[in-house]
């Protein structure tokens, strides 16, 4: 599958979320098997929602002090921002519609 | 889909995906539903040390994989699908998905179990912000930290010890005054010195706001005297058991008093003709990948009977 999500770093990640258009960003790890069902959800989101949402993941290995700001606790944990802050969380695999209901709602 | 297939397996840990190799290679061309945990409860485990044909033990996860790969070599086709709805009224039999309905002449039932909370309305609330029924997904949050580990048997002690490379301090809390685990288990667990016992104590209610720093402390409760004392912990794990993932088919199929889906003795079948069940859905004894794996072949090979006989 292409890999369409941005990879937000400790770099990146401020200038994304801080877009007008709601951002989903999906806490994630290598070690996670509910995450590995995830990951086809979100990169089809991205494909979906390509100019309308920005979809976004965050690799907690790699960024735990994002993880940590954000007070992750469990993943996978998909955090929805609009204009930097953090609108609705969920925490869990779930249904790609649960998703899409929350981002249809920031838009 | 108009065709009617011969066989759908609901479920794809040990008993769901060994049901699959075995319908695959009897050319029944199974489909495979695999819910949202493709793999099972082993997909959340780390080490199996207890599956024959492994000497060195082997992840979860991989075996698993392996599993899939090996049905899907003999024509098993795998969804990462949840079953929505069945109906079993009549053969063929519906299974839904989603907004899509398959018709099949047999259906095997391979949907597990998943862990069992203590059914406090403040632990729902703080699931996932601090509160887990799953150390190997989330220890990795909790470096450092203080954590609580509630339950008394194997699946606990083995929360508990995978805890202790992470966390400063892993305490055990137990209503009773001894364990039911294995012996190696508690042996393990009771010997590394990040390890606490809190015997005699249930957890009453657990505090903190999910918005603002997740789980501060939970309220714990002495079973033989009544008193009630606070404790403060930055994390929860539940390791109290598991209940069978029976929901679907709660108005169908014949279930025991816990929820488990009963099965003709000796064999898969479950009340209805035509529809098998394997695995931990129909076992509250043993709940080994053994012992799924095992049910599942004979599922399979009963599906196949079956099929022989109502041709």
């Amino acid at each position: 599958m292409a890999n369409n999500a941005i990879d937000l770093n400790d770099e990146n990640f401020k200038d994304y979320i801080a877009s007008d258009k709601p951002v989903l960003v999906d806490f994630w790890a290598e070690w996670c098997g509910p995450c590995k069902m995830l990951t086809p959800i979100i990169e089809e989101l991205a494909e979906e929602y390509a100019d309308r949402a920005v979809i976004a993941k965050v690799n907690v290995d790699q960024a735990s002090s994002i993880a940590q700001q954000y007070s992750i606790r469990s993943i996978p944990a998909l955090l929805f921002f609009k204009n930097g802050a953090v609108e609705q969380q969920l925490v869990g695999a779930v249904p790609k519609e649960d998703i899409t209901k929350i981002i249809d709602g920031l838009l | 889909m108009s065709d009617t297939k011969k066989v759908i397996i609901i479920g794809s840990g040990p008993a769901g995906l060994t049901a699959a190799i075995y319908a695959a290679r009897a050319n029944l061309s199974p489909l495979v539903f695999e819910g949202m945990q493709p793999g099972g409860q082993l997909t959340i485990t780390t080490d199996v040390e207890n599956y024959p044909g492994f000497p060195d033990g082997i992840l979860g996860p991989e075996l698993m994989d392996s599993f899939r790969k090996q049905a899907q070599r003999f024509g098993a086709e795998t969804f990462f699908k949840n079953v929505d709805k069945v109906d079993l009224k009549s053969r063929p039999f519906s299974v839904f998905v989603g907004d899509d309905e398959f018709k099949t002449e047999a259906i095997i039932i391979a949907t597990g179990a998943s862990a069992k909370l203590l059914g406090l309305e403040s632990e729902s609330k703080l699931m996932g912000y601090g509160v887990s029924a799953c150390a190997t997904c989330d220890a990795f949050f909790f470096k450092d930290k203080e954590v609580l580990v509630v339950g008394g048997g194997d699946s606990a002690m083995e929360e508990a010890t995978y805890l202790t490379k992470f966390c400063s301090k892993v305490t055990l809390v137990h209503r009773r005054d001894s364990f039911r685990a294995s012996k190696i288990m508690q042996d393990r667990a009771l010997s590394n010195e990040k390890i606490n016992v809190m015997w005699n104590s249930s957890i009453i209610e657990m505090v903190g706001d999910p918005n603002k720093n997740g789980l501060e402390s939970v309220r714990i409760k002495d079973t033989i005297t009544g008193n009630e004392r606070d404790y403060k912990c930055d994390g929860v794990f539940l390791g109290i058991g598991h209940k069978p993932n029976s929901d679907l088919f709660s108005s169908c199929l014949d279930l025991d008093n816990s929820g488990y889906i009963i099965t003709s003795p000796d064999s898969t079948e479950t009340s209805i003709k035509g529809v098998f069940a394997a695995g931990d859905i129909q076992d509250h004894v043993y709940r080994q990948a053994i012992t799924a794996a095992g049910s599942g072949c004979m599922a399979a090979i009963e599906v196949e009977r079956f099929l022989e006989e109502s041709e």
